[in-house]
This record gives C-alpha cells, structure tokens and sequence, in this order.
C-alpha cells in the first residue's frame, strides 16, 4: 500500500510518500502506527506521540481502530490548521 | 432548484468580488450573500509573520470540501456556495480562504458560511507553517477550533 506523510510528520521522517508492505499481523490504523515506528529513528520521531497523529485511508478521516484492509492509499499527518 | 456549488484549491490568488458575482449575478432567487474570506495576519502575539506556507493534501483537500459542502446544501436552504483554499506561500495582507454562500433570506447564508469554515478549519487536510525571520514552525490546532465545529454536530 502507498502512504503518504504531510506537514510536520512528513519533515521529521523526511519523505511524502512510500510504499509499504506491512505483515498481515497488522490490522489497524493503530498497529500500522506501532509497526512504523519500529522502522527506525526518524519514525519513532514522527510517531512519538500517537494520540496527535491523524489518520485517513483513501482520502477519507478514519479513527486509529479502522481496518486497513483493502486501503489503497493511508496518509498519516498532525491536526489540521487550514482555514 | 438544484445549487451551484464551486470547490477550487488553488495557488493563485482569488478576486472576491468576482467570486460573489459568479455565483449570484443576473439570477433573481438569490436574497442573501454571505462571504467570509480568511487573510494572512502581520504577526501572532509578539512575532512577526514573514509568510505563511500552507500544505495540502491534494485529493483528500477536495473530497473533504466537498463533503461538507454537501452538508451544508442538504442542511440549509442555498441557492449556491462556493469554497476556495489557497496552498503554496502567502504573505501577510493576502488572502488565504474564502467561503461565499447564497440563499434567499440571510440566515441560511450565515449559518452555511459559518458551518463551512468551522470544518474547514477542523477537517480539510491543510497545515499552516509560519515563516518567520529566524525559524519555520508549524501551526499547532486550537482547542477552540475543535469546539466551534463540535457544535453542529445535532
């Protein structure tokens, strides 16, 4: 699946996007998160506080229990501040 | 009637006036408009803001807009609305969002153009960075935000 980072999680893992091929252990938003953050430093950085990290899967808001199942696209990103 | 609703994210800048005239000129059912229309400030607090560098997550941007575009006209009675978010480096004095909303009597217009930007602070995936003479920080989400949204929900 290809994920997508922006605005300040995108700056602290230094990348916009990749592809991942995550276990089939991991099944949510949450154990996505988790298993990330096993992937080095500049992750555990990004993802070092889970609670502030929002999350959509194929350009849709989803909460950290969604499945991820089936997700084409999943971009992880801070609270918004547009507007 | 169905309502002519117009959703632009865009780097250029946007005419208002234009914006207003486009969605109401020469119809006769429309009463009301209502515009609001977000600009970059000079500074927050004590420091002073250089640029404003908005982030957006193209795709998502529109689909989210959209969303509660449709809302707001299932919600109210509009003749039209119109959202336009700017992306890209804006300087203090430009403008950065507008909302244009038109019914036949203002309340609906008001309240639309007001449920518009709440989610549209809250929800559209744009991130604001402040670029200011020494440093570049990101724009944390307000509180106060959060809970101007949380009272549409009914």
């Amino acid at each position: 699946m290809k994920v997508k980072y922006f605005a300040w999680v995108r700056e602290r893992i230094g990348k916009a996007e990749e592809t991942i091929e995550p276990p089939a252990s991991v099944r949510t938003v949450e154990e996505l998160i988790a298993w990330l953050t096993q992937r080095g430093e500049t992750y555990a950085y990004a993802f070092e506080t889970p609670r502030v990290i929002r999350t959509a899967i194929d350009h849709a808001h989803v909460r950290n229990d969604a499945a991820i199942a089936g997700a084409r696209e999943i971009a992880f990103f801070p609270p918004m501040t547009g507007g | 009637m169905t309502g002519l609703v117009t959703i632009r994210i865009q780097e250029q800048d946007f005419d208002i006036a234009r914006e207003i005239a486009a969605l109401s000129h020469g119809r006769t059912d429309i009463g009301a408009v209502v515009s609001f229309s977000g600009i970059c400030r000079g500074s927050e607090g004590e420091d002073a803001i250089e640029a404003l560098t908005l982030e957006h997550y193209p795709g998502m941007a529109e689909a989210e807009i959209k969303r509660h575009a449709d809302e707001a006209m299932a919600r109210w009675p509009l003749q039209g609305l119109t959202v336009i978010h700017r992306f890209g480096r804006i300087v203090p004095g430009q403008n950065i969002v507008l909302v244009v909303t038109a019914s036949k009597h203002r309340e609906a217009a008001f309240h639309a153009a007001e449920f518009l930007m709440d989610y549209l602070k809250t929800s559209a995936p744009f991130w604001k960075r402040v670029d200011g003479a020494k440093d570049k920080n990101w724009v944390e989400a307000q509180a106060h935000d959060d809970a101007a949204a949380a009272r549409w929900k009914s």
